[in-house]
């Protein structure tokens, strides 16, 4: 911090580094008016970002909140490892909502498919109960489905944790009204206004360390409905499904379950960038199930309190 | 290097709205497979035959079953020139709060027009928020072209009756655009089909309207959100102002106030985590450190001294009232400006505009939902403002309601405010 770097003056500002000090602005009305926030982490490269930039705007003081995990149990293991080298490495504390446990003592039950990606609510809405988290920062972009579109920066939710579209609030200019009756608490999407190709320009930029899984590798997987899965205890390969080894690459992390591999050769952050930009199909199209259950999948789960 | 450019639309219902926006998307090739898959089988589960794009925008589920749009849905678009940040709002007069919200931040409006229809009560409604909200460019986009067999005359009748209006409600300056969203004429490509329009196709306009002007030039200010204070080993004694630069450039060595509290001092460091800046301008997120220890926090703006913004108790101001219940003379409330949020209380309305003659009516008893008015507020601490003529993020608040907690207006600080209707009061003249 010796070197003054003289920022240019110009009218048109780089769209990434608006998109920055937007998502900077957001997270420290955040930490300035609520109590007690928690960062949602899934592992994913959206929560990695999400991170980074929160970091950024409390810098060079420490991150002045913890960081919620919510476990669907079927995990990647190098997710676990990077988010547990993550944290050690930065000194943050982390909560594990783990859907296991409600499954264990009987406050969840197994879905007969065995995805748990709509098992994640109950957990999610009794820890922030739990703790008294009163504003809940989550990774969310509104270019990644239809009913996230519609979403507001900060976003009410009833003591249940749902989420009526329209009784949400007129968000105007750059004033967040955040103000919520006891045992009600908001959402807070600072990368609401980022796309899928800004995320990936912005891990390159600032170099924000992801998870090994965003990157090409050798991997054993099965298909199934046109995606590539990994074979593991929780419901893989069935009977006639056939393993494989290809190399691939993951555009979002998710439940391992649900969640399906892309074949790609994009060994780093100029390969990948150039893939995701030159590709045809949304994220969330290539590699979600639980995204392609309904028109209004991702509505419905979000009114009963999902991320 | 791309810019960004927040725009926003707004139409009456059938006027093609999403469809203009869906067609953007398209021929930006901002839509991907999948998504276009998507939008395919919804239309042929809905009966239609020709892709319907209006269903790319359409999110939630009754506005499919409906038909119509409920809510603002944000839609991202990308040229090499620009990246489009579009809040896309609906058309029924009972969301007009939700073209509030997308105009708040929007440089840019396109009002849709019908052809067939001309000028409406709606157009006339959407345009009068886009001018009390000041959005700084205004782009009339006369739809449905093809409907009357592409004739310059209906557009340029269309063109004059825009133009009078927003005239008389001090809009800025004014493009229309003759186009038709279902086949794409002169949205992205130039049609054939007006030889007569010499103007820009309407991407071509969003590509090089100038953007963020008004911040840049303004005077000095910076809300602080809040003090940064690590006392860690490598920062014991560390104290800087967070926030983000609202309006102009913050240099280093120069002297600054904080308003409302009033004490001077000068900034010695603007940081951020890449290191030390110089300077900072409208829109950066930095933090500041002042010479002295001077208790400035949360709630107080730093600015340059010779171009403070006022302090004041006393606000005259113009509302666009977004709740249910109306708004009456004496009403309690919270006033949020800036990072600063304080009591208040309704002591006159001033007048109503009337969207048939664009003109402000005698003092009304209320102000009702979707309603535009004038009114004086009295606050119980005092506030560091700039009229929101001059300043879109310094002179801009939100009424809301101290039970609830639900924002009730939209707020402008007013620059030749009508007398209030008791008593004059200098305090709003310092």
């Amino acid at each position: 911090m010796t070197a003054i770097m003289t920022a240019p003056v110009t009218v048109e500002k780089d769209h990434l580094a608006v998109l920055e000090s937007e998502a900077v602005h957001i997270i420290r009305e955040v930490i300035a008016e609520f109590d007690r926030p928690v960062l949602l982490f899934s592992g994913g490269k959206d929560s990695a970002v999400l991170l980074h930039l929160a970091l950024r705007a409390v810098h060079p003081a420490p991150a002045p909140f913890p960081l919620l995990h919510v476990d669907t149990g079927h995990n990647f293991p190098e997710v676990i490892a990077y988010r547990n080298r993550l944290v050690a490495d930065l000194g943050l504390q982390l909560h594990v909502a783990a859907v296991q446990d409600w499954i264990d003592d009987g406050r969840l039950v197994e879905r007969p498919d065995g995805t748990r990606n709509p098992l994640q609510t109950i957990p999610l809405l009794d820890t922030i109960n739990q703790h008294r988290f009163d504003a809940v920062l989550g990774g969310a972009r509104r270019d990644e489905d239809r009913a996230r579109a519609k979403e507001r920066i900060v976003s009410l939710r009833d003591a249940f944790g749902g989420w009526d579209p329209r009784r949400q609030r007129p968000e105007l200019w750059n004033l967040y009204n955040g103000r919520h009756q006891p045992g009600e608490h908001v959402r807070v999407f600072p990368l609401s206004n980022w796309t899928e190709l800004d995320v990936w320009r912005y891990i390159a930029r600032r170099r924000v360390p992801v998870a090994s899984i965003y990157f090409a590798h050798d991997r054993e997987v099965f298909a199934r409905e046109g995606m590539w899965l990994t074979a593991g205890e929780w419901g893989g390969p069935r009977d006639g499904e056939r393993i494989v080894t290809k190399r691939v690459r993951y555009r979002t992390v998710g439940d391992a379950s649900c969640t399906g591999a892309v074949e790609s050769s994009a060994a780093t952050i100029d390969e990948v960038l150039a893939e995701v930009a030159s590709s045809r199909i949304t994220e969330r199209g290539a590699t979600r199930a639980d995204d392609r259950l309904s028109e209004a999948a991702m509505e419905d789960r979000k009114r009963e309190g999902y991320f | 290097m791309s810019s960004l450019l927040r725009l926003t639309t707004a139409g009456s219902v059938d006027d093609g709205k999403s469809t203009l926006v869906g067609r953007l998307l398209h021929d930006t090739h901002s839509i991907l497979s999948d998504q276009l898959a998507a939008v395919h089988r919804a239309t042929r589960a809905r009966g239609g035959d020709a892709l319907d794009l209006a269903l790319l925008t359409d999110g939630l589920r009754a506005e499919r079953e409906q038909g119509i749009t409920i809510d603002v849905a944000y839609r991202y678009f990308a040229t090499p020139a620009r990246t489009f940040v579009l809040a896309d709002c609906p058309g029924h007069v009972q969301y007009t709060r939700n073209t509030v919200t997308g105009a708040s931040t929007a440089e840019l409006a396109v009002v849709l027009v019908d052809a067939r229809r001309g000028v409406v009560e709606q157009t006339r409604r959407h345009l009068a928020v886009m001018a009390f909200l000041r959005v700084p460019h205004v782009v009339l986009a006369v739809n449905k072209m093809d409907l009357v067999a592409f004739e310059e005359a209906t557009f340029r009748r269309i063109e004059a009756q825009f133009a009078a209006a927003a005239h008389a409600l001090g809009a800025p300056e004014v493009l229309a655009v003759p186009l038709s969203a279902l086949h794409g004429d002169n949205v992205v490509t130039r049609s054939a089909r007006t030889p007569w329009y010499g103007g820009p196709t309407l991407l071509e306009h969003l590509e090089t309207v100038p953007t963020g002007c008004q911040a840049l030039n303004g005077p000095m200010r910076f809300p602080v959100q809040l003090v940064l204070r690590p006392r860690t080993s490598s920062h014991p004694d560390y104290r800087g102002l967070a926030g983000r630069v609202a309006s102009g450039v913050m240099e280093v060595g120069e002297e600054v106030i904080a308003l409302p509290c009033g004490v001077r001092s000068t900034v010695v460091g603007i940081d951020t985590p890449d290191g030390p800046l110089q300077r900072a301008a409208a829109g950066e997120s930095v933090t500041v450190r002042l010479a002295d220890e001077i208790d400035v926090g949360r709630g107080e703006v730093l600015a340059s001294p010779e171009h403070a913004p006022r302090a004041l108790t006393e606000l005259a101001a113009d509302l666009c009232w977004l709740a249910e219940r109306p708004l009456r003379c004496g009403a309690r409330v919270l006033i949020k400006h800036g990072t600063r949020t304080v009591r208040a209380m309704v002591t006159a309305l001033t007048g109503r505009l009337d969207l048939d003659t664009l003109s402000h009516t005698e003092p009304p008893a209320a102000l009702e939902l979707n309603e535009i008015g004038g009114a004086w507020i009295r606050l119980a601490e005092p506030l560091a403002v700039d009229p929101y003529a001059t300043n879109r993020h310094t002179g801009g608040f939100l009424v809301i309601d101290p039970a609830t907690g639900d924002t009730l207006a939209a707020g402008l600080v007013g620059v030749d405010p009508l007398p209030h209707p008791a008593t004059p009061h200098p305090a709003t003249r310092n």
